[in-house]
């Protein structure tokens, strides 16, 4: 058995490594992001920003992070 | 409007607020944020429109962008952020943004769009009345964009819905109102803020839907996509109050013959020719 020290992700989409563990709050900042920027979703399921730092990822988990864009 | 403006307009040209949920605009023109040059551009034309309500959208971050946010487009003290679901085929989707935005931006509003397909941007009737009873229960205040049926405006209202957003024309076509006997009916069916939004071409298209008496107004590309953006704004602006104070004054009945506005009588020769009445 391996020890896992590493976990892959599928952030918006793309696959991507992460040292282990990583909260989707340190995600947030690993991506260089101010937290109130963005919002976070794991599995289709909204991650509120008060959880972010509970929230710990795992191997597999599909992330989307968000944020503003101009529309109508 | 201004504490200051609004104590210099005469009573003969007073107009009451237009509520939506808990805000209450003077403005009632809501531009979207898409399609402009670049954050400048975007902030002006917001701030030349007058505009008191600004629709954003949701999509994945830009990771390698950088640069101005979307949000320095925005000025917060005098604009409300209404986060649209635009681009959801589905209610679960739309239902997914919306809790995205709110837990982004902190507020209860949101402009549900639920539509069809991609080429005409229509919406989805069934997946909007999904998606409105759904988030109504979650709490959010929706500003649902539908058709202009009538009777579905109704039962959205009976679901909840804090407004009614008709389409006056597709997305983006800027067709102006197809339908404004439909509009009009929709108009006296529903008792929640009608606004027509999408189709918007130019400042008539604006002032039609106002003199109908829609409450406000939505639109995004025609100031977006005009060849001066900025000039359109203020064109809308105008056309917007201008079109919200002929409804308010009334608008002479259509008559098939000629009503003269000088007096008959005097006249220097006899009145009329032979055979007129």
């Amino acid at each position: 058995m391996q020890t896992a020290t590493t976990i892959r992700i599928t952030l918006n989409g793309t696959l991507r490594e992460l040292s282990a563990p990583t909260s989707v709050s340190a995600l947030v900042d690993v991506l260089g992001l101010p937290q109130d920027s963005v919002a976070v979703e794991v599995g289709d399921r909204l991650v509120r920003r008060s959880d972010r730092t509970q929230r710990i990822l795992v191997d597999g988990d599909r992330v989307e992070v968000v944020t503003l864009v101009g529309g109508g | 409007m201004s504490q200051d403006q609004r104590a210099a307009t005469p009573a003969w040209l007073a107009d009451e607020p237009l509520v939506i949920g808990e805000h209450a605009f003077t403005s009632r023109l809501f531009v979207g944020t898409g399609k402009y040059k670049d954050v400048a551009e975007t902030r002006a034309a917001l701030e030349i429109s007058g505009t008191q309500c600004v629709t954003v959208a949701v999509r994945r971050v830009d990771l390698a962008a950088k640069g101005p946010s979307l949000l320095d487009a925005i000025d917060r003290t005098k604009q409300v952020i209404l986060p649209n679901t635009a681009g959801c085929y589905d209610a679960a989707s739309a239902i997914r943004t919306a809790e995205l935005a709110r837990d982004l931006l902190g507020t209860r509003l949101v402009k549900l769009e639920v539509l069809g397909d991609t080429k005409t941007l229509l919406p989805d009737p069934v997946g909007t009345l999904e998606a409105t009873k759904e988030l109504v229960a979650q709490g959010f205040h929706v500003l649902v964009y539908t058709s202009d049926d009538p009777r579905l405006g109704v039962r959205l209202e009976e679901l909840g819905a804090v407004a009614v957003m008709p389409a006056g024309s597709p997305i983006g076509s800027g067709q102006g109102v197809l339908n404004p006997f439909a509009i009009r009916i929709l108009l006296e069916l529903v008792k929640v803020p009608v606004i027509v939004d999408a189709g918007v071409g130019t400042a008539s298209d604006v002032a039609i839907a106002m003199e109908l008496g829609a409450a406000g107004v939505l639109l995004n590309t025609g100031i977006a996509s005009a060849r001066e953006p900025l000039r359109m704004a203020a064109a809308m602006r105008d056309a917007c109050s201008a079109g919200r104070q002929a409804f308010l004054a009334g608008r002479i009945p259509r008559k098939l013959y000629a009503n003269a506005s000088s007096p008959l009588e005097g006249l220097i020769h006899a009145a009329g020719r032979p055979g007129a009445t």
